[in-house]
């Protein structure tokens, strides 16, 4: 079992993973051209923890680790990863020491050692600094340069799984020479450093303009012969997802496109033309509904939607708390449909809130996977839910109608109206709401149209966890996690759903360290999620990309930034 | 020029303006086309029987044939029953915003070019809403004042007043500064210095020597107006502040089928066209009422 | 006429505070968040410490103060700095306005954006009057022509249909299947020779065209209604029963006359190229001073989106004061006193 486990790791070095077998020279390849419709704002990722940025700075700021496209941790700038086999983590889970490789020189000429790794550190937990990275160094004691090529990290609790801080393209290392005087609130003045960092990666920034373009040439003391094939990279930013997939797939003025969530039919159309690829990726990503537990109603004034504890919960909604209602809306629901509809190949049917990494995949719920109305209109039937003459279920005057929110998107829109029509299948009545992404994600307190405040019945987004481990996405769903007015809604249960037992397995997690209980417990978690229907899931989604037939190397990832292996690109 | 207007109102004004409209051809033409549409769009839908948002899974993206004479959506939806109903939104929601709008622009126009007192405070008001940052505008209003509107209206017709209201009162300053530019420089024309000296009251002035002077760029503000407000209609739904997504309008129609124009034309080629059609047709009507309204061409 | 003017101007610097006042309300009213877009592994604890690092945890009227001597005092002297190479006062100390996205200084965006708005939506401006004048006044003048008839069926299609839709249609005709223009404008292209001026013009012209003809359709509407509303009054009867040419009656008499509506529509069309055009910009990625609201806006970059609203607020106040200008001086029956 062990040896199939993500983290286990392959202790391959970087230079395993290259794709070309015949050598040549660094920059042969001319310019590399990229679009990422959504443009970067800035190239110092932990100024802004925005994807886009991550992206864009994962070519120049590099991680000790990182993932590959399935999941797969590779060592980076370290020499191996540290595992308790190895000695690099410590038997109480406690610590974990890291070796950087040798040699590796910074895109200045200076070499890269351990005080860049404990700067990366100090600065990011700064408190003034902002750092939109900061949860990826919690629990830290202290960060230690053992000497100059050892770092040691210091934990103040067991950490089951210690490969956060200096893993992945949320947390990679930046050079203290360059950001020496940039720590705590002078991190937002420093312009010039935040545009143009210094970085290990296969390239180097030559022109910066925020929310743009970013020019970037090879680096040329990066520490693989002949790579990067490319001798410039051109990132464009800007526009939106259908025409970016245009100028790669119709026009072949770009060579990549990045995250293009567009009806599979407009994407089909366009790769007729043979001129390029499309590519996904999968990660943790699950489109769901969210069942809302507590009652929505505008007249409650501050105890709408809002959980007023007890395990029995004094402020039910009027009917999702209503196991039968619950089962019947997702047995309703033809998700097959969904897939072909709004995703294509960039979408599978989602029966688990955790769908990967597939060590944690469970295949308790793969009821879902077929629509059965009929069992649906039976299990209302007989929990006293009589259609009415307008054809609408109700008990006791509750009526089932449903508003149904979610964020303006024309694929959630798509989603939206077929759910409505199988809704309507089973006698429950849906009003559906769009929201401006940045109202409906923005968590301003005083707006009503929030995710987190969920005034609404049921409310459909995705959600994620980034890294491999998923004991904090699984903790969302603690009681003490409710969204609620006393945090400000900024808890991570969106659902108001609370249940001891469930509190009892995700503490019970926190302290386990074998991997086989902690997979049993994440299973057992979800299954609980999902068997009472706390969360309606939908599609497990990937993420879309196209690149140009001229050139080879792209595989998508969902784990990492999609330009992880980008120095193995190279013209065909 | 004064003679004119004071010997047609021993006659029947109204019967005048009739005759003059009937002889413009183009205003026929543009009666006939205007309720072509609000005939089709209103009895339409009875005929073709099919509900707008009935959705058939297996029928999606298809091309006009006989069962959905329009083609179908990626959705599955029939894109003729699509047009039919949101042609009755987009109308309502073109015309009332439209109308707000003007009615609005020319009041303070006039009241800013011809009323001297009123001109500075009017024209700074002008300048602070040409100012408004609209979107941010928009989500605040949507924040303030959709509960209330859906609680007092019911979902539809709240949301209904809340986009005419909202696309109204943030466009009628273009027609508001026409409007005062064209009346500062009408007022000091002899014909109305005249009307003040033998007494007309200020009122009468307005309405009998200004505002025929200056119908025409009413009449294009107008126009212009449907066909913003169409679309603006279709921008707003994409801040959340629009019609619930499972209600079809010209503009949206319109938003939504561009990126499948490779695919499925004709969902863009007939919103396009209707709204088209509605603003010509309105444009040759504005043009005709004003010939008719125009005492100088009456008299003819 | 001098008196009026700095009295105006005078004037218009309380205006240009209530007009901040109410943006800056407006926008910290707004429900949008600048954290809003992060992606949902973010935690709330994160997003809290990222909004007091932006100094969102001080009250409104102190942000709003902030913002106020930044603009009006540290970025003016930031520009004389710049321009005289001097150092006035306590430079190092002196902060300027941020943007919360890009976490640089307003002003420099928003001069790094002006050229690619300049050429794109400015030149559209430009071309657009140009062809609606004549457009206009020949419509008026030969009224329910063919010439009328097409030009007013041309208009109407050019203003139903918005520059989203126009914009797909000229990137699939001429960047899909003709491959004449590129679709992707290309700010980093410097015009340093020949070649490089032709590739500019190729990029240039889908958006300058598609932006025009909008331009001009509305333009050509308000031309031909201030033409036609001054052909029939007296004067110009006059004029012509006096043997006067008919082209000296439609250029001086009719065509003055009708100046007062384009000067209105002209000075209120130049602030807006400043806004840039967010849509077409867009469309074909012009990343002008139009996109730069837009994200600003879409990112609740609260900087950002006052600074750019504030300064077209100025443009916009005026350019109002110059059409009240030229009306005295195109009509001087029209007196301000």
């Amino acid at each position: 079992m062990r040896n199939t486990l993500l983290f286990s790791i392959a202790l391959s070095s970087a230079v395993a993973l290259a794709g070309t077998a015949w050598a040549a020279d660094r920059g042969r390849d001319g310019e590399l051209r990229l679009l990422y419709w959504q443009a970067p704002s800035t190239m110092m990722p932990f100024l802004s923890g925005g994807t886009k940025e991550l992206e864009a700075s994962s070519v120049v700021i590099e991680p000790l680790a990182r993932y590959d496209n399935d999941g797969k941790m590779h060592a980076w700038l370290a020499e191996e990863i540290p595992t308790v086999a190895n000695g690099g983590v410590a038997e109480d889970l406690k610590s974990i020491t890291w070796k950087i490789k040798r040699g590796i020189k910074w895109s200045d000429g200076s070499e890269l050692t351990s005080a860049d790794a404990v700067f990366t550190y100090e600065y990011c937990s700064h408190p003034d600094t902002g750092c939109t990275s900061s949860n990826y160094f919690n629990d830290i004691v202290s960060v230690d340069a053992v000497d100059s090529h050892t770092v040691r990290i210091n934990f103040s609790v067991a950490k089951p799984f210690p490969y956060a801080p200096f893993v992945g393209y949320n947390a990679p290392i930046i050079q203290k020479a360059q950001f020496d005087g940039c720590i705590g609130a002078k991190a937002q003045e420093c312009t010039e450093q935040n545009f143009n960092p210094i970085g290990t990666g296969p390239f180097k920034v030559v022109d910066f303009k925020p929310n743009d373009v970013i020019v970037f040439e090879a680096n040329e003391l990066y520490r693989e012969e002949g790579k990067p094939a490319f001798s410039s990279l051109l990132f464009k930013g800007g526009g939106d997802a259908t025409s970016a997939a245009r100028s790669v797939l119709e026009t072949s003025e770009m060579h990549y496109a990045w995250n293009l969530q567009v009806e599979p039919e407009i994407l089909a159309k366009m790769a007729e033309v043979g001129k390029g690829t499309i590519i996904a990726g999968f990660g943790t990503s699950v489109e769901r509904l969210m069942v809302n537990f507590t009652n929505p109603d505008p007249n409650l004034g501050d105890d709408r939607a809002e959980y007023l504890g007890g395990n029995n919960n004094r402020n039910p909604h009027p009917f999702l708390s209503d196991y039968a209602v619950r089962r019947a809306l997702s047995l309703a629901i033809d998700r097959q449909i969904l897939v072909d509809a709004g995703y294509g190949s960039a979408g599978k049917i989602g029966c688990n809130v955790l769908p990967a990494p597939a060590i944690y995949a469970s295949d308790a719920n793969d009821e879902c996977k077929t629509q059965n109305v009929d069992e649906a209109n039976h299990i209302l039937d007989h929990a006293g839910w009589v259609r009415g003459s307008d054809g609408v279920r109700a008990k006791n005057g509750v009526r089932l109608s449903i508003l149904y929110q979610t964020s303006t998107n024309s694929v959630r829109q798509g989603t939206q109206a077929f759910i409505k029509e199988m809704w309507k299948a089973i006698g429950v009545e849906t009003e559906l709401r769009n929201l401006s992404a940045s109202v409906f994600f923005g968590g301003d307190p005083a707006s009503p149209d929030t995710y987190q405040k969920f005034y609404a019945d049921i409310e459909m987004y995705t959600n994620n966890f980034s890294g491999t481990d998923p004991e904090t996405y699984m903790a969302n769903w603690t009681c003490k996690q409710v969204s609620r007015r006393a945090n400000t809604w900024g808890g991570g249960n969106m659902p108001r759903w609370c249940n001891p037992d469930y509190d009892a397995l995700s503490t019970e997690m926190s302290k386990t360290a074998d991997l086989d209980d902690r997979i049993r417990l994440a299973k057992a978690m979800n299954d609980m999620l999902m068997q009472d229907y706390a969360m309606i899931p939908l599609i497990h989604r990937g993420g879309v990309s196209a690149f140009s037939n001229v050139i080879e190397g792209p595989r998508g990832n969902e784990w990492d930034s999609e330009l992880w292996n980008i120095a193995d690109w190279h013209l065909k | 020029m004064d003679s004119a207007v004071i010997e047609t109102e021993h006659r029947s004004m109204w019967t005048d303006v009739w005759r003059q409209f009937r002889k413009h051809k183009g205003a026929l033409v543009g009666v006939f086309v205007f309720a072509f549409i609000i005939i089709a769009v209103f009895v339409g839908p009875p005929i073709h029987g099919v509900d707008p948002n009935a959705i058939d899974f297996k029928a999606r993206n298809l091309s006009p044939e006989w069962a959905h004479p329009l083609g179908t959506d990626n959705i599955g939806h029939d894109t003729l029953a699509q047009m039919l109903a949101g042609g009755q939104v987009s109308l309502a929601v073109g015309l009332s915003a439209a109308l707000i709008a003007l009615i609005l622009g020319t009041l303070i126009g006039v009241l800013a070019g011809f009323v001297k007192s009123l001109n500075g405070p009017l024209m700074r008001l002008t300048d602070v809403f040409l100012s408004l940052p609209l979107l941010p505008l928009l989500l605040v209003s949507i924040m303030l004042f959709r509960d209330t509107l859906r609680a007092a209206f019911g979902p539809e017709t709240g949301i209904f007043l809340l986009i005419v209201g909202l696309i109204g009162v943030t466009s009628w300053m273009h027609t508001a500064r026409i409007v005062r530019g064209d009346v500062l420089s009408i007022k000091e024309r002899e014909f109305v210095t005249a009307a003040h000296s033998i007494g007309t009251r200020r009122h009468r002035i307005v309405f009998r020597h200004i505002l025929p002077n200056i119908l025409s760029p009413i009449m294009v503000s107008a126009t212009l107006g449907i066909a913003n407000a169409i679309i603006t209609e279709s921008a707003l739904s994409f801040l959340g502040l629009g019609f619930p997504p499972d209600f079809p309008t010209w503009g949206r129609l319109l938003y939504d089928g561009t990126n499948f124009i490779q695919i499925t034309p004709s969902r863009v080629i007939w919103p396009g066209v209707f709204i088209a059609l509605t603003v010509l047709s309105v444009n040759y009507i504005g043009d005709g009422l004003r010939d008719a309204l125009d005492p100088r061409l009456r008299g003819r | 006429m001098i008196q009026y003017i700095i009295r105006r101007l005078l004037a218009a610097i309380p205006t240009l505070l209530v007009i901040s006042f109410v943006i800056f309300a407006i926008l910290d009213l707004a429900p949008s968040d600048p954290t809003g877009n992060l992606p949902m592994t973010v935690p709330p604890e994160v997003r809290e410490k990222i909004r007091i690092s932006l100094g969102l945890d001080q009250p409104m009227y102190i942000r709003y103060y902030k913002w106020l001597v930044q603009f009006s005092v540290n970025e003016p002297l930031n520009i004389l700095q710049h321009s005289f190479g001097v150092t006035i006062g306590d430079a190092e100390n002196r902060t300027r306005i941020l943007s919360w996205a890009t976490r640089s200084p307003v002003i420099d965006l928003i001069v790094e954006r002006t050229p690619q708005t300049l050429w794109v939506v400015g030149l559209s401006f430009l071309f657009g009057i140009l062809m609606a004048i004549p457009i206009g006044i020949v419509q008026a003048y030969r009224q329910y022509s063919l010439f009328d008839q097409i030009g007013t069926f041309v208009a109407m299609l050019g203003f139903s249909v918005p520059t989203f839709f126009t914009g797909v249609v000229a990137i699939i005709l001429f960047s899909v299947q003709l491959k004449w223009f590129p679709m992707i404008y290309d700010t980093t292209l410097e015009i340093t020779s020949w070649d490089n001026f032709v590739l500019q013009i190729k990029q240039m012209i889908m958006p300058v065209t598609v932006l025009a003809f909008y331009q001009a359709s509305q333009l050509s509407r308000f031309m031909r209604a201030a033409i036609l509303d001054n052909l029939n009054l007296d004067y110009v009867r006059t004029a012509r029963s006096k043997g006067r040419s008919e082209n000296a009656v439609l250029m001086i008499h009719v065509l003055r006359n009708s100046l007062i509506p384009i000067v209105t529509l002209i000075a209120l069309g130049i602030p807006t190229i400043f806004g840039g055009a967010i849509i077409t910009e867009q469309i074909f990625r012009v990343n002008g001073l139009g996109q730069l609201l837009i994200i600003a806006i879409e990112g609740a970059d609260i900087p950002t989106v006052q600074t750019l609203t504030f300064l077209f607020a100025i443009l916009i106040v005026i350019f109002n004061l110059i059409a009240d200008v030229l009306y005295g001086i195109l009509d001087p029956r029209i007196r301000y006193d």
